[in-house]
C-alpha cells in the first residue's frame, strides 16, 4: 500500500491523483496531513499541490464525466468524510479507464459512494438554506451562525446572494471558523474566530431594537400554527433533527 | 403595539392552520432590480410539532365571517375571539419574517366580511403592495374568494404565484349538508376562470416573452375528508376530475379535525383520520407520478382504500398474474408499479442495468424496500420466491415483517374469516 499525503485541499487531492498516475502507484491511498498512520512501515509520498497538475486531472475527468458528475465529485470532497479521497480516486480511475460516463453505474461501489455522499451534502446544503436564521444588528447587518455537518457554505452563497440582494448579511460557520459575507455587491469569504454573543445583555447591545419582538412573533406563529390533535413528534424530529435546534429561534425556550 | 400584533397573529394563524397547503414550489420568480426575494424550489424552513412543513406565513386577514359553515372554526356562530390585520401589518410581518429567512413567502386567506369582492380586494391590495412598493419577489399564495369578480381574480393572478379555491367537501351533497349558504358552483366557477386565464397566459408567453405571468405556480384546492360520509371512491374521482379538467397542480386532502359540537359532524375528541388521509395522498401520488389510472386504484366494488396496506401494494395483490417481473428486462413504467420501488429507484435500476445485470445485493444497495419488492420481482440471482403465494399470504408476510408507522392501529391477529 502506497500512502500519499496531501494538504487537505481539493486541488491537493487532484494533484495526488495526478501523481498516482505519474509514479504508477497501483495500490494507493490518499490521506490528508495530520492523518494518523496505521503503520510506521507504510511508505508515504508527500504531495505538493500544483495547480498545473490539478488542472490536468480536472480537464482529463471532464472529457468523460458530465458537469453534474464533476459537481458530485467536488461536493463529495466537501463532505470532509474520512476515506472519501480513496473512493474518489477509485471513481476517477474507473472513469479514466472506461473512457465513458460512469455516473449512472449505480451498482459500482465507488460510483454508488459518490452518488450517495453528494446526495448527503446536497441535503445538508438544502437544510442550511432552510435553517439559517438571520438576526438584525443595530447597523443593519443580518447575521446567522450555523454548524453544518458538512462544509456547505461555498454551496449556499449563491442562493443567499440571489435572494437577499438588498440586505447586508453574514453567515458564520462556527465549527470551521469562517463565514460568507455579502456587502450588497458580492459575496466574500471571511476567516474569523468569533464567538457570537449569547447572554441577553450582550445581544441587546448589538441587536436592532426590532429584533427581539420579531423573534417573539416568529415563536408565537410557530406555536399557534401547530395542530395539537395531530401531534407527531417522530416526524417533527426527523425533519428537524435536534442537533440543529441550537440556532433555531423557534426552538428556543420562552 | 407589539402585544396587539402578537395577539392578532396568534388568533389569525390559529384560524388559518386547517388549510393544509404550504407548498412554495413550482414558481420561477426571479429577484429583479436588486429587490428582495425569489421563488423557486420550495423550502420548508421549519416543521411544527405535528410534523407539518412551515414554508409560508399562513394567516387569515380576518376571521370575521358572514358564513356559518359547520366544519369551519371561523363560522359565524362559533364563540371565538375575532381579529383583523391591517394591510400594513401583513406587509410588515411578511417582509420582516422573510428577511430573517423564516419563510418563503405569504399564504393569505380570509374570512368573508361584508362581501366576496370587498374581501378579495383587500387580499389583492396586500399582494400588490408587496410586489410594487416593496420590490418583493418571494412566494405569494392567495385564496380566491368564491363569488369575487373576474377582474379581481385576474389582478390577483398577476401578483400571486398560486391561487386556490377550496372545494371544502368532496361532493355537492356534503357541502349542502355542512355549508347550506354555499353552492358548489360558486367554487367551480372561479377554478374554471383561473384555469382559462392560465392557459391563455401560457399562450401569450409563447408569443411575447415579456407578457406578464399569471399565477405561475398554478392553482390548487383542498377537500376535507372524514367530516361527511363520502367514500374514497368519491374523493378520488373528484380529485381525478379536477386534475384532468381544471389542470390543478395539487389537490390536498385534509383529515377532519373535530372542532365543533354540531351533531352533523364527528364529535370533539374523535381521532383525526390520519391513516385515511395518508392513503389518499399515496393514491394521489400513484395517479400523478406512477402512471396509474384512477379505476386501477379504487372501484365501486371496493370504494374504500385499504387502511392496513398502501394502495400500490393493494393493486399488486389484486394483479398477481402480472408478477413476478424481471428487473433486468422490464420497462420503466412496469418497474414503477412494483411495491417497494419508488420513481427514483426505478430510474436508477433502468440506468444501472445497462452496465451489468443487477442482483439482490445491488437492488438492496439501491435502496429498494426488499421486504415488499421480493414477492414481485426476479433478478440476476438464483434464489427468488418460487412458491405461488396467495395474495392474503403475501399481505400477512409483509405486515409481519414491516414496521408500519401505524402499527399500533392494527391488530396483528390473522383474521379467522
Amino acid at each position: 500500500m502506497q500512502v500519499l499525503v496531501y494538504d487537505g485541499s481539493f486541488a491537493g487531492w487532484l494533484t495526488a491523483v495526478f501523481e498516482v498516475y505519474e509514479y504508477r502507484f497501483t495500490n494507493a491511498s490518499i490521506v490528508p496531513e495530520g492523518h494518523r498512520q496505521d503503520s510506521l512501515f507504510t511508505p508515504t509520498h508527500t504531495v505538493y499541490t500544483s495547480d498545473a497538475k490539478a488542472g490536468r486531472v480536472w480537464r482529463g475527468l471532464q472529457q468523460y464525466l458530465s458537469g453534474r458528475a464533476m459537481k458530485q465529485l467536488s461536493d463529495t470532497f466537501l463532505s470532509e468524510l474520512p476515506g472519501r479521497e480513496d473512493q474518489m480516486l477509485e471513481y476517477a480511475r474507473y472513469a479514466l479507464a472506461r473512457k465513458q460516463p460512469v455516473e449512472k453505474d449505480f451498482s459500482h461501489r465507488a460510483v454508488k459512494y459518490i452518488a450517495d455522499t453528494a446526495q448527503k451534502v446536497h441535503r445538508e446544503k438544502h437544510r442550511m438554506e432552510a435553517f439559517v436564521r438571520f438576526q438584525k444588528t443595530k447597523d443593519d447587518l443580518y447575521f446567522a451562525t450555523v454548524e453544518p455537518d458538512f462544509n456547505v457554505l461555498p454551496l449556499i452563497a449563491k442562493h443567499f446572494s440571489d435572494r437577499y440582494a438588498d440586505q447586508r448579511w453574514l453567515i458564520y460557520d462556527k465549527k470551521r471558523k469562517y463565514g460568507i459575507c455579502y456587502d450588497l455587491d458580492k459575496v466574500s469569504f471571511v476567516e474569523l474566530d468569533w464567538n457570537p454573543t449569547d447572554t441577553r445583555a450582550e445581544r441587546e447591545a448589538i441587536l436592532n431594537e426590532e429584533e427581539f419582538p420579531y423573534q417573539q412573533l416568529w415563536k408565537d406563529y410557530f406555536t399557534s400554527t401547530n395542530i395539537k390533535a395531530r401531534k407527531n413528534t417522530k416526524l417533527h424530529i426527523r425533519h428537524m433533527p435536534v442537533r440543529y435546534w441550537k440556532y433555531l429561534i423557534e426552538k428556543q425556550p420562552g | 403595539m407589539w402585544e396587539r400584533i402578537s395577539e392578532k397573529l396568534k388568533i389569525l394563524s390559529d384560524a388559518a392552520k386547517y388549510d393544509v397547503s404550504c407548498a412554495s414550489s413550482g414558481s420561477k420568480r426571479k429577484n429583479e432590480n436588486k429587490g428582495l426575494g425569489n421563488a423557486s424550489n420550495g423550502i420548508c424552513h421549519a416543521y411544527t410539532e405535528d410534523g407539518r412543513c412551515v414554508s409560508l406565513l399562513k394567516i387569515l386577514l380576518t376571521n370575521f365571517c358572514i358564513f356559518d359553515c359547520a366544519y369551519c372554526v371561523s363560522r359565524k356562530s362559533n364563540d371565538v375571539k375575532r381579529a383583523a390585520f391591517t394591510v400594513q401589518e401583513v406587509v410588515d410581518l411578511t417582509i420582516n419574517f422573510y428577511r430573517r429567512n423564516y419563510i418563503e413567502g405569504l399564504f393569505l386567506s380570509s374570512g368573508i366580511f361584508s362581501s366576496a369582492d370587498y374581501t378579495m380586494e383587500r387580499l389583492v391590495l396586500i399582494a400588490k403592495k408587496l410586489r410594487t412598493e416593496h420590490n418583493f419577489h418571494g412566494y405569494i399564495h392567495l385564496k380566491a374568494i368564491p363569488g369575487a369578480s373576474p377582474e379581481l381574480l385576474k389582478e390577483a393572478g398577476l401578483y400571486a404565484d398560486r391561487l386556490s379555491v377550496n372545494l371544502e367537501m368532496p361532493t355537492e351533497q356534503g357541502l349542502k349538508l355542512l355549508a347550506p349558504d354555499k353552492k358548489r358552483e360558486d367554487m367551480v366557477h372561479p377554478i374554471n376562470y383561473i384555469k382559462d386565464e392560465i392557459i391563455q397566459n401560457n399562450e401569450e408567453k409563447i408569443k411575447y416573452r415579456k407578457a406578464p405571468t399569471f399565477a405561475p405556480a398554478g392553482q390548487s384546492t383542498q377537500m376535507v375528508v372524514g367530516a361527511t360520509p363520502e367514500t374514497d371512491l368519491q374523493v378520488l374521482y373528484t380529485a381525478h376530475h379536477f386534475y384532468r379538467e381544471m389542470q390543478l397542480k395539487r389537490v390536498y386532502y385534509s383529515g377532519y379535525v373535530p372542532i365543533s359540537n354540531d351533531n352533523r359532524l364527528p364529535a370533539i375528541g374523535t381521532p383525526v383520520p390520519m391513516i385515511r388521509e395518508n392513503r389518499l395522498y399515496q393514491a394521489d401520488w400513484l395517479l400523478r407520478f406512477y402512471g396509474f389510472k384512477v379505476n386501477e386504484i379504487i372501484s365501486p366494488e371496493q370504494p374504500l382504500l385499504d387502511l392496513d396496506i398502501d394502495p400500490k401494494l393493494a393493486w399488486a395483490l389484486r394483479n398477481l398474474h402480472i408478477f413476478p417481473i424481471d428487473i433486468n428486462k422490464a420497462e420503466l413504467p412496469l418497474i414503477k408499479r412494483v411495491p417497494g420501488i419508488g420513481v427514483t429507484s426505478a430510474q436508477k435500476i433502468v440506468a444501472a442495468r445497462k452496465f451489468r445485470k443487477l442482483s439482490w445485493e445491488h437492488l438492496k444497495s439501491l435502496g429498494i424496500a426488499m421486504n415488499r419488492a421480493r414477492y414481485f420481482i426476479t433478478c440476476n440471482s438464483p434464489d427468488f420466491e418460487r412458491k405461488d403465494y396467495q395474495p392474503q399470504q403475501i399481505k400477512q408476510f409483509i405486515l409481519a415483517k414491516g414496521n408500519s408507522k401505524y402499527e399500533s392501529s392494527f391488530s396483528r391477529q390473522i383474521p379467522l374469516f
